[in-house]
């Protein structure tokens, strides 16, 4: 494999002058693009718009919750922002942030292919997801939805605020993210260059081969249930309505089939990012390669079949409820592999220490302690007490904001250079990783407190023993903030004034890495040839040492 | 393939694919993941039936003797004989033969629009019965508690399958309409492959929803 | 409970546990979370210790092939596996015990509307909005469901939640060990005033609790019950109540109250007895087999008859059941003169709206 970096070490790294971001000009050569980076970068600014909306009304929520009363909006508003607060975080952010930002810009270079499979399906998703953010943030303006994301009916079929738009807006997120998940398979089927066979493929593919399995299989479920809720809201169909004989609780089974899989949509790009950031920045082969990879498959499949475990309390059979818990432990248990892996490899490796390796130390605590209060909820006596209090709800952040923003800052800074060409500022980096991985303890663990306590979810006023701990979080919540903010600034500073990082700043043997940064316009100028396996930090030639353990 | 097609490329080849082989396996992978979704997405519907047929066994029983069943048996004759002539339309774009492949795509496309015609008949008969969905029925001929979800079940499932013959319908157009322009031969015809998967779907979906709604 | 116990809820701001299952549930909450902190932090310590210990010595330094042995693929694979399945084994057994309400245990019937808790007791007991008086060191059994969307009711000290569902019966049971006042919390997301839907649970020591149901029952008579605008208002006896639904629904055109079987099994001497179905099982009539009887009718069929019967699913109000109910276990052979109401004032019940 080249490595262009070792050619000029002396000399200061060169800006490559011609490249995908200024081989066309002008807004339209963007907006036409069917280039996969350049439809990468405008999934990264969408999703990022997406995240800042979604953190103003999380922080919105926070400062209400400071007192057990009443502080700064009322109860309905309250209810519309929780909704429009995971509406937003979860369809228009966590599913399509590491696939349609990450995956799309890297999927090919790792394939070493020139493009995706379906280029102009491609752009059609970016087109899908626009039109569907655009209706659910028409639907906040039209008043909002106060249902939560969940939809329960007979409330949200019975909800006197306006729910169309929102949920036409997630039917057409959903095309947007089958249309992805799509495209990836058909490429990583198809379009591998030569010598690549599939145990060559970096973790980072593998992790997005298994999501856009749970893309293309789950995603049809939920555009169907809730075209249904909407068509009840709106014809009376009964379909879910008790009074008229139908079942609220199917709606329950039909609406966590896919949002129970939805979860590993979002957390096994993360793992992905982190195997691939891992090796890098231990300058090592991943340790057992196979084992992680067969685990992300593992995880897609168990995790058709863990739903379930959201209806302990909803009144169905003690047969069914033992079943789903099982099943969740399995994905538990696919989790911990991952787990024992990425610390090994960190074992004997050549560690720099660098702004992601602050996020990965926090990443591996997230999703130990998430991973296991997921086991915990799942084990069905503890659940009865910890269902639909603050217990879950700092549970499945630990796991969202915890363990995937993590992996998504892990992505922007291991990649920052590959996609821009330029550094951002090591020292701010690190300042501001520490700030995110204190900050989000300190909101979410005291969010674990207040489940034990007995605090529900959705709660605009809560009785006056809980306030102590709210403080707590709301206070963690601003140091989270705070952190985001600076990352912000030093990489929009990075952009412009930036250090030239050269092709291989890391000196990763990531094979995105064969090709300069910022890649050319079509990837490569000859299709490159894999003689090597993924993640391979030997040089020709050099003595291999081999450990077992 | 031919070695010639090294040395004059293949206007149907997109630049990010090495041989057109290589392209007409991924469009064909796309397509049949796709059908894969398609699947699912009624899969919803069938869990809905399953449901409220074993919660209203009666109900459900009684209502599906109400449909009428010489249009369903109808329906379906023609909606595999659409299935075989547009597998003949693709057996002959394969051979060259560009007459018989549009005539028969033209067949399939007037068993669509019998499909929807007939299908459109039981729907205004259900519609003056009253046999309608949810808050909307009032037929009086079936008063089981849960005749009501029945015909939301009926409705939903045939509706959302009624759209699928539409788009298929169309897609088929569209695909004559490029047969007739000769757009296809034997070296290429992909577009007639899929077009055909896709109708293929559509009658696949029906052959489970007739016995369903109108047999059991 | 140990002074150990008290500390980890302490540490873990867990309230006192106040009912029979919350002792072992608490049990295995501090075993499940002593591991899950122990396991995290030394993952996340070992990262950080290894950032140091392993860190880049000299540029491009090489790093050996480390290789899992099967040993410790056994070892990642096994350890979390039987932890979980240990943590799995204990806290299913748990939860089949929660399932399982004990024979002995007295009903209470809960409807949940917005954004208020109904408790109505079997017999010939009160009504109540918000407030529900139990018995301590006595099983209680909640038989409960939603006028309008799903409820949750969840009661932090005894460690237990069920949802609350319309159109059909879901059941919860706990014995409360304590006597004092515990807060009832709606915790499924009902609207506007979710977090304002709370109510109380008064334990009172048993023979106080005698006392407080034989004055209520006296009360009763003289008093207009204390349903809501909108509920199925009524005076007199829940007996009666029952009756009378059981005519507006039709329920004897099929059932007797004679002892003769019709289209339906009779209704005398119905509750307690027990029935041979269909499938050659027996079931013994109880509250439970007759709720849901009443919502999936053709689940158990009594042997020599037919399914015909429709579902009520949908069609009766919590209350409405109740009181079919406990009509039901009123005919007796031996009472069945008193059925016919001497005081038989009460007001013609109004169709529950229907939404």
């Amino acid at each position: 494999m080249s490595q262009p970096s070792q050619l000029h070490e002396n000399k200061p790294p060169v800006y490559p002058e011609v490249n995908y971001l200024n081989a066309d000009r002008g807004v339209w050569s963007w907006l036409t693009t069917i280039d996969h980076k350049r439809i990468g970068i405008m999934y990264l600014i969408s999703v990022m718009l997406a995240f800042l909306l979604g953190g103003i009304f999380a922080m919105a929520l926070r400062v209400e919750l400071l007192t057990p009363g009443p502080t700064i909006m009322g109860a309905n508003t309250y209810n519309r922002m929780f909704t429009l607060h995971g509406v937003v975080m979860i369809f228009l952010f966590m599913i399509p942030a590491i696939p349609g930002v990450f995956g799309n810009f890297l999927l090919p270079l790792m394939l070493g292919a020139k493009d995706v499979a379906f280029p102009k399906l491609n752009l059609l998703s970016l087109y899908l997801y626009w039109t569907g953010a655009t209706l659910v943030l028409a639907g906040m303006i039209m008043g909002g939805t106060d249902t939560g994301w969940t939809f329960y009916t007979p409330y949200s079929t019975t909800t006197p605020t306006t729910l169309f738009p929102v949920l036409l807006g997630i039917f057409i997120l959903g095309f947007s993210s089958i249309v992805t998940g799509l495209n990836f398979i058909v490429t990583i089927h198809t379009l591998r260059a030569p010598g690549m066979g599939f145990m060559r493929m970096q973790l980072f593919v593998w992790a997005i081969y298994a999501t856009s399995i749970i893309q293309v299989l789950a995603t049809p479920v939920i555009g169907l249930t809730v075209l249904l809720v909407g068509i009840e809201k709106v014809g009376g169909f009964g379909l879910f309505d008790a009074t008229r004989g139908g079942d609220p609780v199917l709606f329950e089974h039909m609406f966590w089939f896919y949002s129970h899989p939805a979860v590993y949509i979002m957390v096994l790009p993360a793992m992905g990012v982190v195997s691939d950031a891992i090796a890098t920045f231990a300058r090592k082969n991943i340790f057992g390669y196979k084992m992680i990879a067969y685990s992300s498959l593992g995880i897609a499949f168990v995790g058709f079949f863990a739903w379930g475990h959201h209806l302990f309390v909803s009144g169905q059979s003690a047969f069914n409820d033992g079943a789903f818990a099982v099943i969740s432990m399995l994905v538990g248990v696919f989790t911990a592999i991952k787990v024992f892996n990425w610390v090994a490899t960190l074992y004997r490796g050549a560690i720099s220490i660098k702004t992601p390796l602050i996020y990965i130390c926090g990443f591996l605590f997230f999703i130990v302690f998430g991973g296991m209060t997921g086991i915990a909820v799942a084990t069905v006596s503890l659940d009865v007490h910890w269902h639909d209090t603050y217990f879950v709800i700092a549970h499945f952040h630990f796991i969202m904001v915890g363990a995937v923003i993590m992996a998504f800052l892990i992505a922007l800074h291991y990649w920052f250079p590959k996609m821009f060409g330029r550094k951002y500022h090591e020292g701010w980096g690190m300042v501001a990783a520490s700030l995110i991985v204190l900050g989000f303890n300190a909101t979410f663990i005291p969010q674990f407190l207040l489940g034990n306590a007995g605090m529900p979810r959705r709660y605009y006023m809560y009785p006056e023993r809980f306030q102590a701990l709210n403080v707590a979080s709301t206070a963690g919540a601003s140091l989270l903030a705070f952190g985001f903010l600076i990352i912000l600034i030093y990489l929009i500073y990075a952009l412009v004034r930036g250090e030239v990082a050269g092709d291989n700043p890391w000196d990763s043997r990531g094979f995105e890495w064969m090709t300069t940064s910022p890649p050319p316009k079509h990837n490569f100028d000859q299709t490159p040839i894999i003689t090597q396996d993924p993640h391979s930090y030997q040089e020709p030639g050099e003595e291999v040492e081999h450990v077992v353990i | 393939m031919s070695s010639s097609d090294a040395h004059a490329p293949n206007p149907h080849l997109a630049h990010h694919y090495e041989t057109i082989e290589k392209q007409d396996y991924a469009v064909r992978l796309g397509m049949w993941l796709f059908l894969g979704t398609e699947v699912l997405l009624f899969a919803g519907l069938f869990l809905g039936y399953t449901v409220y047929r074993h919660f209203y066994h009666e109900a459900f029983h009684e209502a599906s003797r109400h449909l009428d069943l010489w249009a369903g048996i109808t329906n379906t004759v023609v909606l595999i004989t659409s299935s075989l002539s547009v597998a003949l339309a693709y057996n002959a774009i394969k051979q060259g033969k560009t007459k018989l492949c549009a005539g028969m795509l033209i067949f399939t496309i007037v068993c669509a629009f019998t499909f929807l015609a007939i299908k459109g008949i039981e729907y205004h008969h259900k519609f003056q019965e009253g046999a309608l969905p949810g808050k909307w029925y009032h037929y009086a001929e079936v008063t089981a508690p849960g005749a009501n979800l029945y015909y939301t079940v009926y409705f939903l499932a045939t509706g959302l399958h009624a759209f699928h013959v539409i788009v298929g319908m169309s897609i088929l157009i569209w695909i004559l309409s490029r047969v007739l322009r000769g757009h296809f031969s034997e070296s290429y015809y992909v577009p007639v492959e899929l077009g055909g998967l896709y109708w293929h779907l559509v009658d696949l979906v029906w052959i489970f929803l007739f016995p369903l709604l109108y047999l059991i | 409970m140990t002074a150990l116990d008290d500390l980890m809820r302490r540490l873990l701001f867990l309230p006192d546990a106040r009912s029979t299952f919350a002792v072992p549930v608490d049990r295995l909450h501090f075993f499940v979370i002593t591991v899950t902190m122990i396991a995290s932090t030394i993952t996340g310590l070992l990262a950080f210790i290894f950032f140091f210990k392993y860190r880049e010595r000299r540029p491009k330094q090489s790093t050996p092939v480390v290789v899992p042995s099967v040993k410790f693929e056994f070892v990642v694979i096994g350890v979390p596996l039987f932890f979980f399945l240990l943590w799995f084994v204990q806290g299913f057994q748990d939860y089949v015990w929660y399932t399982t309400p004990p024979k002995n245990a007295q009903d209470v019937y809960v409807m949940a509307k917005k954004w208020m808790w109904k408790f109505s007791y079997g017999g010939e007991g009160p009504n109540a909005i918000g407030t529900l008086h139990v018995p301590a060191n006595r099983p209680v059994r909640l038989l409960m469901t939603s006028r309008d969307v799903i409820h949750s009711f969840f009661v932090p000290d005894f460690r237990i939640k069920q949802d609350v569902l319309p159109g059909r019966y879901t059941e919860t049971w706990f014995e409360a060990t304590k006597p004092g006042r515990y807060q009832i919390l709606c915790s499924q997301y009902c609207g506007t005033w979710h977090s304002q839907m709370w109510g109380e649970i008064v334990v009172m020591p048993g023979p106080e609790y005698d006392q407080w149901m034989i004055e209520q029952k006296r009360g009763l008579s003289e008093r207009v019950d204390t349903g809501g605008d909108d509920g199925p208002s009524f005076h007199g006896s829940i007996v009666e109540y029952g009756k009378k639904i059981a005519m507006a629904q039709g329920c004897v055109k099929c059932h007797s109250l004679d002892g003769e079987p019709h289209i339906g099994p009779t209704w005398l001497d119905l509750y307690g007895k027990r029935e041979l179905l269909e499938s050659g099982e027996t079931v013994a009539v109880d509250e439970a087999y007759l709720t849901d009887s009443m919502i999936d009718p053709r689940g158990k069929i009594v042997k020599g008859f037919k399914p015909v019967m429709p579902t009520y699913k949908g069609r009766l109000a919590a209350p409405e059941a109740a009181a079919l109910v406990e009509f039901i276990k009123s005919l007796r052979t031996q009472n069945l003169e008193t059925v016919p109401s001497k005081e038989a004032i009460y007001e013609p019940a109004k169709p529950a709206p229907r939404k």
